[in-house]
């Protein structure tokens, strides 16, 4: 499994590899918000948690048909299968690569956009450990949607609008957390359930991917 | 490391393809498949390979003795041929890629990236890649596609040394490949299944 996950990793740092992408389109959509909502610094004070955790959903997506489709084209998921990596295995790999190389440069990046957006200087480190804790399970529930769509010709827009609609737990807590860790109030509620979400999402996301695509490669 | 099947049915895309192939494939020898485009070879070997279910019969396999290799050859463009083959290697905790790739020809193009090597010589890599894996029993799907007459004759004797070191191999192919083995070949013409759709669908399974 760690050479699965050193070849993924590798692969992504290689040109055509699609890391920095997801931290590029974070970028611009992050500053295209000001242009549009205007420079209140209150206004975007007030909006930066959501919008920053809006972007990093976004941005999150970006890569996220590559994840199986890249391998199913060129045989390799075949391969990968009839190997001893078990398939559960092989999706909790792919979750985790695509989580180093998308998620956590998204919450690395997302401190010096903060300041950019007027976040509240107390409302820094509840911003980045909502993404930290957060981002897994958007990769996690990224790769179940990848793995159901794996074959789908053009399955990068059915891909977002089956994993979208899932996103929605992910995204009303992690950006509750980074809301109320803003404006001062307690975090508690929202972050256990953001944690209760990640942790639920890596224990069994794994067996329904694995499902899926076992029923694709037929 | 025997693989035995008996009375086995394949379908694909609901259609029944095949059905009472028995064969039995005993270390040391090769079968070889043949048959004419469409009559369900890879449906086949894909079974076999535990990558689609079978519809009827029994098949009994070593668990993890065995190693498919498809029509595609699955290797990441952006890597080279090295890398590519190491990762293999690594994954199925087999030999050194040393000898896999003197055996087939690769040393000079080791560094070279996978994705800028010709038709012929992925298809040599691919092959490469069964000698790192160290499985007995080799599923090899048209394996000589591409490949010029050195390169089916590097494969040849490929085939002939791990058969001569107690493997086996399954391989479905079109032409002679001048085995100097023990081979038997199964004509999959007359297992062809009368025409009848598959009662239930068969993504449910």
């Amino acid at each position: 499994m760690i050479a699965l996950l050193v070849r993924d990793i590798q692969l992504a740092l290689r040109a055509g590899g699609g890391l920095g992408l997801g931290l590029a389109f974070f970028l611009i959509l992050t500053t295209l918000v000001p242009f549009g909502v205007g420079a209140d610094r209150q206004l975007l004070g007030a909006i930066a948690p959501g919008i920053l955790w809006l972007g990093a959903l976004l941005s999150c997506l970006l890569s996220l048909d590559r994840l199986f489709a890249l391998d199913f084209e060129d045989g390799s998921l075949d391969l990968i299968a009839t190997s001893p990596i078990p398939l559960e295995g092989v999706v909790l790999v792919k979750a985790l690569s695509h989580w180093l190389t998308t998620g956590l440069p998204l919450v690395l990046g997302s401190a010096p956009l903060g300041l950019m957006l007027h976040l509240p200087a107390h409302g820094f480190g509840w911003m980045i450990l909502s993404l930290l804790i957060g981002t897994p399970a958007l990769s996690m529930i990224g790769c179940f949607g990848a793995a159901l769509c794996v074959g789908v010709k053009r399955g990068g827009l059915l891909l977002s609008l089956l994993v979208l609609p899932l996103y929605i737990p992910t995204l009303i807590f992690g950006a509750d957390v980074a809301r109320r860790g803003a404006t001062g109030m307690s975090v508690e509620t929202p972050l256990l359930l953001l944690g209760g979400i990640s942790l639920a999402a890596i224990a069994l996301i794994p067996l329904a991917a694995a499902a899926c695509l076992r029923v694709n490669l037929r | 490391m025997t693989v035995i099947a008996t009375d086995l049915v394949v379908a694909r895309a609901g259609r029944v393809l095949l059905e009472h192939i028995s064969f039995s494939l005993h270390p040391g020898n090769a079968l070889v498949l043949k048959g004419a485009n469409g009559i369900g070879k890879t449906t086949l070997l894909r079974g076999i390979a535990g990558l689609q279910p079978l519809m009827a019969g029994k098949l009994s396999v070593t668990d993890d003795s065995h190693v498919y290799a498809g029509h595609q050859d699955g290797h990441k463009a952006m890597l080279s041929v090295a890398e590519n083959l190491t990762f293999w290697s690594r994954v199925f905790k087999g030999p050194p890629i040393e000898r896999a790739l003197e055996q087939f020809d690769l040393v000079a193009l080791r560094n070279r990236l996978a994705g800028t090597l010709s038709a012929g010589q992925k298809r040599r890599l691919a092959l490469a890649r069964l000698c790192v894996t160290g499985r007995k029993v080799w599923i090899l799907d048209e394996p000589t596609v591409s490949l010029d007459d050195a390169g089916v004759d590097l494969f040849s004797k490929t085939i002939d040394a791990h058969l001569a070191q107690g493997g086996s191999a399954l391989i479905s192919t079109h032409i002679d490949l001048g085995l100097k083995a023990p081979f038997d070949i199964l004509d999959l013409s007359p297992f062809r299944a009368t025409p009848r759709a598959l009662a239930m669908d068969e993504a449910f399974l």
